[in-house]
């Protein structure tokens, strides 16, 4: 057994629970989301399994780190937070429609890191630059944020399918959550993912200062998530100031996710301090 | 960026409007917080929708001496008062989390001051030592400017090590610091691992080779880069190889039609990625009914351009490489690039930092919570009316309030 057989498992694990979350929406047995709930479970052990196999596979290689170092394992570490976070979610909710959008998310983060020709997901040694404990806590933090925001972006979509349909009309739509506790979801959601943008944005910036000297540099990167910072910020200031709620803040939940997309994704396209992402 | 002057006044104005903002409504919550004693309206917890109510066997007195002790244990403040129907416990907490928004934005102010003492007292700069060499004066970054260190530093040696696959380990300096012609402090640097002295920072960034030996180095001055250049073109179609003479700013074209290439320059230390890729020439490629293309020829990699993946990839002739590096490997000497900086708002920064994480974690995860537990007499029994609001997260409050009546229900 290996990390890739487990990662490979987890891919398919997710996209199973996916599956039984949908089919939870729509038929409404309770068994069917008991079995969501353990499916997704189950996943999410055997990517963290896997991640634990990887960190010691890159020891037996000799050039043992924490596997948090390209784009293959932030993603796989992605999946990991989204179900986590997802499934605390669940627990303490007591409703497992979000499911439905955060399992999806898991899956494609997965798949995506196991078959797009770009990403390498061999274990690789680190570079000098990158050898540092403050990689792994500015990884973790950033990544713990990243999930918030795409859960909240995923509550946000449902929020906003179920608007549109004000008389119940559709079957699947009358099992979402109320609209009210979707809005509030959102705003914790939003709150978690701030705190946690913003302690990554932080020992990143502590991390550059004792690498090379210089806490902010404007690389696409720091300014990318300077922006999403920023974009949050206004949702969390509408909110709270000037009471905003319901579609206006779903639209900004969506624009923030957007950003974050492109922070993680579309600045690896511009060159920088952290292109190895793209690795 | 960060020097303009548009963007130093956008800050300004963006402090200026948070200063301004934030003062306006500090007075007010300063009133709630310091506050001797909490102004409790009733009349508004009795209007709240949500409410926990349930029967008490005992007489509201004694009900409420018990509730008091147990509601005191979870909250800093409780007072009894009497109402119009009976009595009524007061009780409060974390009221000065009030003051988490102010925190968060003076942590904002403190990190857009740290920037500015950075940039008004500090500097970043960069210096490039042989081994063996030493240096007493810096390059600022962006304006070239010279800056003495007040000290002088000695590059003993440097070393960079690289794994199986080729790519780079580690990069270590060993340097010494001397001071009044003595050594004073010493220190391999690595990167993450800079060396401090007397506030700054010296941080390993590159690293080159020397042409070696400065005999050598007088010969290449001697002779012209620009004469008598041999350039390969290696066709990807037809797999063939042309070997073409070139001069500097003269355009030479491509066999197989490719196109044209001039060599636009000569430059001793050229930089890739951020790393000193050393000699090197700069030309630009003219493909047939394409857009011009900006090719750097280090003089070492010959394979360099093949990275750009092209229908061409050209290299300089092997004769030119030798030519400019005669050394053998063994007398080859390394320099090391460093970054020398000095910033002395560093740990105004550090303590904004601080102080964001703590404000935002106190914003959006703690409120001010308050409670009225009222007992009413009814007959012989008591009827007991649990409310709470809060500044925040209402939502999580009324699971509070829940959970504290089910707790009191079994007293
Ligand atoms: C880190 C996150 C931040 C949080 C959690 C936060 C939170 C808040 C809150 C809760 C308020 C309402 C204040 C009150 O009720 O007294 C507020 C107001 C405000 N914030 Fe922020 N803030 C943050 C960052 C910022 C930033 C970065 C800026 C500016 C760039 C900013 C500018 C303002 C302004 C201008 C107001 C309006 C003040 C007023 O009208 O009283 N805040 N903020």
């Amino acid at each position: 057994m290996n990390s890739s057989v487990l990662l490979s498992i987890t891919t398919f694990t997710y996209g199973l629970a996916a599956f039984f979350y949908f089919a939870s929406l729509i038929f409404k047995k309770p068994l069917t989301g008991k079995l969501a709930t353990w499916t997704a479970l189950t996943g999410v052990t055997v990517n963290a399994a896997g991640i634990i196999l990887r960190w010691m596979e890159s020891y037996r290689l000799g050039i043992g780190h924490a596997p948090l170092s390209n784009m293959y394992e932030s993603l796989v570490f992605f999946s990991c937070t989204i179900i986590i976070i997802y499934l605390v979610i669940e627990r303490r909710y007591k409703t497992s429609v979000i499911g439905a959008v955060a399992t999806p998310l898991a899956f494609l983060a997965m798949a995506y890191a196991s078959l797009s020709p770009n990403i390498n997901d061999r274990i690789q040694p680190l570079i000098p630059a990158l050898k540092s404990n403050w990689l792994i806590a500015h990884v973790i933090t950033c990544f713990l944020g990243y999930a918030a925001f795409a859960i909240a972006f995923g509550i946000s979509l449902m929020y906003l399918f179920r608007q549109r349909d004000t008389e119940g009309k559709i079957r699947f739509l009358s099992h979402f959550p109320k609209s009210r506790v979707l809005d509030e979801l959102t705003h914790q959601m939003v709150m978690f993912g701030f705190l946690f943008l913003s302690i990554g944005i932080i020992t990143g910036s502590v991390w550059a200062n004792s690498a090379w000297g210089s806490y902010w540099s404007w690389d696409p990167k720091e300014t990318w998530s300077l922006i999403t910072w920023f974009v949050y910020a206004t949702f969390l200031h509408a909110r709270m100031m000037r009471g905003w709620s319901g579609k206006r803040i779903a639209y900004l939940s969506i624009l923030g996710f957007m950003a974050v997309i492109f922070t993680y994704f579309g600045v690896n396209l511009l060159p920088g301090l952290h292109s190895y992402g793209s690795g | 960026m960060y020097h303009s002057w548009w963007f130093q006044f956008l800050i300004l104005l963006l402090t200026i409007n948070i200063v301004v903002c934030s003062i306006d409504r500090l007075s007010a919550t300063w009133k709630i917080i310091f506050a001797k004693n909490p102004l409790f309206n009733l009349s508004r917890f009795r209007t709240l929708s949500q409410k926990e109510i349930f029967t008490g066997r005992q007489s509201p007195k004694e009900l409420s001496t018990v509730y008091e002790t147990f509601i005191s244990r979870q909250f800093g403040y409780t007072r009894v008062e009497e109402t119009d129907k009976g009595l009524c416990i007061f009780a409060e907490k974390w009221r000065w989390t009030r003051f988490g928004v102010y925190i968060v934005h003076l942590s904002v102010i403190l990190l857009l001051l740290g920037g500015l003492i950075g940039s008004l007292f500090g500097f970043k700069g960069f210096a490039m030592i042989p081994e063996n060499e030493k240096i007493d004066s810096i390059r600022i970054r962006n304006t070239g400017q010279v800056r003495t260190l007040g000290f002088e530093v000695l590059c003993d040696d440097f070393n960079i090590s690289f794994y199986d696959n080729g790519a780079p380990k580690e990069y270590r300096s060993s340097l010494t610091i001397i001071e009044h012609g003595r050594p004073v402090y010493k220190k391999d640097i690595i990167v993450n691992d800079p060396l401090r002295y007397k506030g700054i920072n010296i941080f390993q960034s590159s690293y080159g080779k020397m042409p070696s030996g400065a005999l050598q180095n007088k010969k290449i001055h001697k002779k012209d880069p620009s004469e008598d250049i041999t350039l390969n073109f290696a066709s990807k179609k037809s797999g063939k190889l042309y070997k073409i003479k070139a001069v500097i700013g003269k355009p030479v074209d491509i066999p197989e039609d490719l196109g044209k290439f001039v060599i636009v320059e000569y430059r001793k230390s050229a930089e890739f990625g951020g790393q000193n890729i050393g000699q090197a020439y700069m030309g630009i490629l003219t493909p047939k009914d394409k857009e011009p293309v900006k090719i750097m020829l280090p003089l070492h990699f010959p394979n360099f351009d093949k990275m750009r993946r092209g229908a061409v990839v050209i290299s300089v002739g092997e004769q030119q490489a030798k030519k400019f590096n005669p050394g053998e490997k063994s007398d080859q000497r390394y320099y090391t690039g460093l970054q020398i900086t000095k910033d002395p708002g560093v740990w105004v920064v550090y303590t904004g930092f601080i102080l964001m994480i703590i404000g935002i974690f106190i914003t959006f995860f703690m409120s001010h919570q308050r409670m009225c537990i009222e007992i009413v007499k009814t007959g012989e029994n008591s009827q007991v009316i649990v409310s709470g609001t809060s500044n925040k997260n209402k939502l999580a409050m009324q699971n509070n309030v829940k959970k504290i009546a089910e707790k009191l229900i079994n007293l």
